[in-house]
C-alpha cells in the first residue's frame, strides 16, 4: 500500500471521475431478484457501461425521492445542512484509511449528496451554484454515488467522532434508497434480500435443506460429545424462539457457533424452537431501503406469533442487531402479544428489552454464567489465545460491550484486547459489511480492512494471539479471508464456539477435540474414530 | 471548485466588505445606513432566519430512535452501564448533550491515524482542533457578552466583572482583553489549518473560509478601534443604546472603523442563518446525540409508519407444504 493521506488528486473532487476499477465495486443486482422484490428497472447492466439503462426521467425521479426523504428523516435533513467540514471524521473510516481515497472520507462522501441538496433545495445553492458547493445531479454525479455509496459499510465509527454526531451511516442509507428509485443496486445486498423474502433466509434454503443442515450439525455434535442434542424446528408452543443469521448454517466458521447454540440450550433443557421461515437474523433491507428492512423484518413477529411463543432470542449477529435494537418495534411493533422476556433457569428478568421482547444471546448466557448454570471447564481453551473484535453494530448502535467479554473471559483463559482506538464504539469493520463482502469487491475489502487486521496482527505479535472473536456472521465470512491476507495464522471464530467446547454436558463423553475436530491438547493425538 | 480558488473567492468578499463599509461611511457619510438601517436588518434577519431554521428541522419527523452507543448500554444489573455514553434515561441524556455542547465531548476523542512502514497504521492524540474550537468558541462567547456593557445602563455586575477577569493582565492602555487575543491565535489557527493540511484544504469550499475570515475580520477591526485608532466609546455607547431602546441616534465623530466593525458584525448576523454556521442550533436536534438508548426497553413510534409487501407464512408453507411434511416439520395446513 502505497498512501499519501496527504496528497489528494490535482483536479478538484467535483471534477474527479469516478474510475470503476476491477476488484473495488460491487456488481449489480440480477434482473430476477429485483422483479421478486418488485423494485424498480430491472435489467443487464455493467457499471463498467457507458450506459447505465436508466429511465429517461431518472433525474426527476431521483429529486423527487430526494424531497421526499428530506420532508421524511429529520436526521437526513440535519445532516445535509449543518457539517462544519472539520475534517475530524477523515481518517476514522476505513475506506479511507485503506483507500488513501478522498472520497472515502465520510465528509466529501457525504459532500457528494450534499452538493446535490444545495444545488436543488436551498435558496444560497440556487443562486450562487459553485461558489457556494453546490452541482447539478448529471450521470456522471450519479455514477459517483453508486461507486462510493457502495464503498461505505455503514458501520458509523465516524459519528462517534463527529462533533454534531453527524451518521454517515444515514446518509449511505438515503443515498442507496434513491439509487433504488432508478434500479441501481448491487447483487450481493439484492439476492440475499430477495432470497430472504421467499425463503425466510439469505442463502435461499427451502425448510427441508434447513433441517438437513440443523440435524447434520447434530450428527457432529453427537461425534463430539456423544450427546445427541434435540432440534425443534417451527414447534408450536415453545418459550423461546431463537433467531440466528443464516450465515452460520452453512460455512465454517460460523457453523461452529451455530453448534455451540444447539449445544448450550440442549444443555439447559431450554423450551425453545428454530424457525425455518423466520430462519434469517440479517436483513439485508438494511442495506437496501428502510421499507426493505420493514418488509423483512416482519416475519420475526409474525412467527413468533403464530408459533405462540413467549419471546425471542438472538445470536449473534452484527447488522441484525441494529435492526432488532434499532428499528423492529418501531417498524413491525408493539410486540404485545409477546411477554417480558424472563431467563427460565435463572429467573432474570430482561427489563432492558421489556418492550421489543428480544434478548441478545450474550445477555442471556452472560446470566447465565453469572448465576452458576453452566459447568465450564475453559482450560478445553487453552490452546487458543483469543482477541475480540466488536461488531459494529452491536457496539455503536445496541451498547453491546461488555457481555461478549464477560462470557468470553469465562470459556477461556487467554484474552488479549487490541489497542483502545480499535475496540468497543471505536472498532474498526471488519471491510465487508452493507453488502461489500462479496468477491468482486476484494481489492476494496482487503483496504477497508486492513485497520482492523493491522490491530489483530498487533495483538499477534505481542501475545501471540491466534484465534479472532467476533459476534457477527458478516465478520466470520469476511475476517477469515481478511486474516488470509494480512494477519496469518490467526483464525475466526464466534463467542459461543468457544463457550460450547467449555462446556460441561451432562452425560457427555470425554472430549478429545474441540467443535472443529482438533485435538484440544496441542500435543495431543487425534483418536482415529472421531 | 478549485481550493485555493475557494480560499481567494473568501478572502475578496472580505476585502470587498470592508471597502464597501469604510467608503461607504469615510467618502460618501452613509454613517446612517450603516449604523441603523443595516444593523436592523440584519438583526431581524438573523432572528427570523435562525428561528425558522430551527422550526424547519424540528418539523421534519425523527421517524426511528438512532442514538450512537460510545458506551455500555443498560442491560443487566451487574454489569455497568455508562449513563453519560449510552444514555438510559433523562439525566443521563441532558449529561451527555451537556457534555457535547459545552465541552465539545465527540471532537475530543479525534485521534490522527498515520500510515507507517510495513503497513502498520498508528493512531496519536489530536487535540488541537478540540481546544482550538473550545477557545474560539469561549473567547467568542466572553467578548459577547462583555459588549453588553454597550447596550444596558448601568452596566450589570457580571460584566463589569467578566471584563475585568478577562483584562486582568493590563497589556497596555486601554486594556488589551485576553480574549481578543486568544479569538484571534483560536480562529488563525482554524484558518491556517484548513489551508495547510491538503486534505482539508481540498475539502474546503468559499463557505469554510468566509465565516472565519469574516470573524478575523471583526476581531481585528475591534481590536483596532479599540487599541490603535481609538474611537470614542461613549459615542459608541450611545449609539448602541438608541439601537438597543429603538431611539436610533447616530452622534458625530465615531471613527469609520467602528462603521466597519458594525457592517462585519451584521453580514456575519445574516450570513449565520443560511451557512453552516447554523451548527450551533443543530448540535441540539442530531438524533445520534439527542436520543436515549432505550430501543428495546421503550417502545418508539414512527408517525408515518406504513404497510408494507411482505411475505406471509402461509404463502411460505403453500409454496414449500410437501417437501415440509416430508421432512417431517409441522405445518399449518395439512
Amino acid at each position: 500500500m502505497n498512501i499519501d493521506y496527504n496528497r489528494p488528486p490535482e483536479t478538484p473532487w467535483m471534477d474527479t471521475p469516478t474510475n470503476f476499477r476491477e476488484g473495488t465495486y460491487s456488481y449489480p443486482g440480477a434482473p430476477k431478484k429485483l422483479k421478486y422484490l418488485d423494485l424498480a428497472n430491472p435489467r443487464q447492466w455493467s457499471p463498467t457501461d457507458e450506459d447505465w439503462k436508466l429511465p429517461d426521467n431518472w433525474q426527476e425521479i431521483i429529486l423527487k425521492g430526494f424531497k421526499e426523504r428530506l420532508d421524511k428523516y429529520r436526521s437526513f435533513r440535519l445532516f445535509m445542512d449543518i457539517c462544519v467540514r472539520c475534517g475530524a471524521c477523515a481518517d476514522k473510516c476505513h475506506f479511507f484509511i485503506g483507500s488513501g481515497d478522498p472520497k472515502n472520507m465520510p465528509v466529501l462522501r457525504a459532500e457528494l449528496i450534499r452538493s446535490v441538496y444545495r444545488n436543488d433545495f436551498t435558496l444560497v445553492g440556487k443562486m450562487l451554484g459553485r461558489f457556494a458547493g453546490a452541482r447539478e445531479l448529471t450521470i456522471d454525479v450519479l455514477k459517483e454515488w453508486f461507486y462510493y455509496f457502495f464503498q461505505c459499510t455503514e458501520c458509523r465509527r465516524c459519528s462517534v467522532f463527529c462533533p454534531y454526531g453527524i451518521d454517515t451511516a444515514e446518509v449511505t442509507m438515503i443515498g442507496r434508497e434513491l439509487l433504488n428509485l432508478v434500479g441501481l443496486n448491487i447483487n450481493w445486498v439484492i439476492e440475499p434480500a430477495a432470497n430472504c423474502f421467499r425463503t425466510g433466509n439469505h442463502l435461499g434454503i427451502p425448510p427441508h435443506g434447513l433441517t438437513d443442515m440443523w440435524e447434520f450439525m447434530a450428527d457432529d455434535i453427537e461425534q463430539i460429545t456423544g450427546i445427541k442434542v434435540n432440534l425443534p424446528v417451527n414447534k408450536k408452543g415453545a418459550e423461546i424462539l431463537f433467531v440466528t443469521p443464516s450465515g452460520d448454517y452453512f460455512a465454517d466458521p460460523g457453523t461452529y457457533t451455530c453448534m455451540g447454540y444447539m449445544m448450550l440450550f440442549h444443555e439447559i433443557g431450554l423450551d425453545y424452537t428454530w424457525s425455518t421461515y423466520a430462519s434469517e437474523g440479517g436483513n439485508f433491507g438494511l442495506f437496501t431501503s428502510h421499507e426493505m428492512i420493514k418488509r423483512l423484518n416482519a416475519k420475526i413477529y409474525a412467527e413468533a406469533k403464530r408459533l405462540k411463543v413467549k419471546w425471542i432470542l438472538g445470536g449473534e449477529c452484527g447488522h441484525m442487531w441494529r435492526v432488532m435494537h434499532q428499528y423492529m418495534e418501531t417498524m413491525n411493533g408493539p410486540a404485545d402479544f409477546l411477554e417480558e422476556p424472563v431467563s427460565p433457569l435463572t429467573g432474570t428478568k430482561f427489563e432492558n428489552s421489556r418492550s421489543t421482547k428480544m434478548v441478545h444471546i450474550t445477555e442471556f448466557t452472560s446470566d447465565l454464567i453469572k448465576n452458576n448454570k453452566l459447568k465450564l471447564d475453559p482450560s478445553r481453551n487453552d490452546r487458543f489465545r483469543v482477541t475480540y473484535h466488536d461488531s459494529c453494530n452491536p457496539a455503536r448502535a445496541a451498547g453491546l460491550l461488555d457481555e461478549p467479554r464477560y462470557v468470553i473471559k469465562n470459556v477461556c483463559n487467554n484474552f488479549f484486547e487490541m489497542p483502545e482506538n480499535t475496540i468497543r464504539e471505536q472498532t474498526f469493520c471488519c471491510g465487508g459489511g452493507a453488502g461489500l463482502g462479496n468477491d468482486e469487491n476484494m481489492e476494496m475489502r482487503m483496504r477497508g480492512g486492513f485497520p482492523r487486521a493491522n490491530a489483530v496482527r498487533h495483538v499477534r505479535d505481542k501475545h501471540d494471539v491466534n484465534r479472532l472473536l467476533c459476534m457477527c456472521a458478516i465478520d466470520r465470512a469476511t475476517l477469515s479471508a481478511m486474516m488470509e491476507y494480512w494477519a496469518p495464522d490467526v483464525d475466526v471464530g464466534g463467542i459461543h464456539e468457544l463457550l460450547a467446547n467449555a462446556l460441561i454436558m451432562d452425560g457427555e463423553e470425554e472430549r478429545t477435540v474441540d467443535l472443529r475436530g482438533e485435538p484440544l491438547k496441542e500435543d495431543a493425538e487425534v483418536d482415529e474414530d472421531v | 471548485m478549485n481550493a485555493w480558488f475557494s480560499l481567494f473567492t473568501a478572502l475578496a468578499l472580505v476585502v470587498a466588505l470592508v471597502l464597501i463599509s469604510f467608503l461607504g461611511v469615510e467618502t460618501i457619510g452613509l454613517s446612517i445606513l450603516f449604523g441603523v438601517v443595516i444593523p436592523y436588518l440584519a438583526m431581524a434577519i438573523f432572528i427570523i432566519g435562525f428561528i425558522y431554521r430551527i422550526v424547519r428541522w424540528a418539523m421534519v419527523p425523527v421517524p426511528f430512535r438512532i442514538p450512537t452507543t460510545c458506551g455500555q448500554g443498560k442491560s443487566l444489573p451487574w454489569i455497568k452501564a455508562d449513563n453519560l455514553e449510552s444514555p438510559y434515561n433523562t439525566w443521563g441524556l441532558i449529561g451527555r448533550m451537556a457534555l457535547e455542547v459545552l465541552l465539545f465531548r465527540s471532537l475530543f476523542r479525534n485521534t490522527n491515524a498515520e500510515l507507517r512502514e510495513g503497513p502498520r497504521i498508528t493512531y496519536g492524540s489530536a487535540k488541537w482542533l478540540w481546544l482550538a474550537g473550545i477557545l474560539f468558541h469561549y473567547s467568542f462567547l466572553t467578548i459577547l457578552l462583555r459588549h453588553l456593557r454597550f447596550f444596558i445602563e448601568p452596566v450589570p455586575s457580571f460584566v463589569v466583572l467578566l471584563s475585568n477577569v478577562d483584562g486582568f493582565f493590563q497589556i497596555l492602555v486601554p486594556t488589551l482583553f485576553l480574549t481578543d487575543i486568544v479569538l484571534l491565535a483560536a480562529a488563525t489557527y482554524l484558518f491556517l489549518r484548513r489551508v495547510a493540511i491538503p486534505q482539508i484544504r481540498y475539502i474546503s469550499l468559499p463557505a469554510d473560509y468566509f465565516p472565519l475570515l469574516l470573524i478575523l475580520g471583526i476581531a481585528i477591526s475591534g481590536v483596532l478601534m479599540r487599541n490603535v485608532w481609538k474611537v470614542d466609546l461613549l459615542s459608541v455607547k450611545q449609539l448602541a443604546m438608541g439601537l438597543f431602546t429603538f431611539h436610533p441616534t447616530v452622534p458625530a465623530g465615531i471613527g469609520a472603523i467602528f462603521y466597519v466593525h458594525l457592517f462585519l458584525v451584521s453580514v456575519l448576523l445574516v450570513y449565520f442563518p443560511f451557512s453552516k454556521l447554523m451548527h450551533a442550533g443543530g448540535v441540539f436536534l442530531s438524533p445520534t446525540r439527542n436520543m436515549r438508548n432505550v430501543n428495546r426497553s421503550e417502545r418508539y413510534v414512527n408517525p408515518w409508519n406504513y404497510p408494507v409487501k411482505v411475505h406471509t407464512y402461509e404463502e411460505y408453507e403453500d409454496e414449500f407444504r410437501p417437501k415440509m411434511k416430508e421432512a417431517g416439520i409441522p405445518v399449518d395446513k395439512e
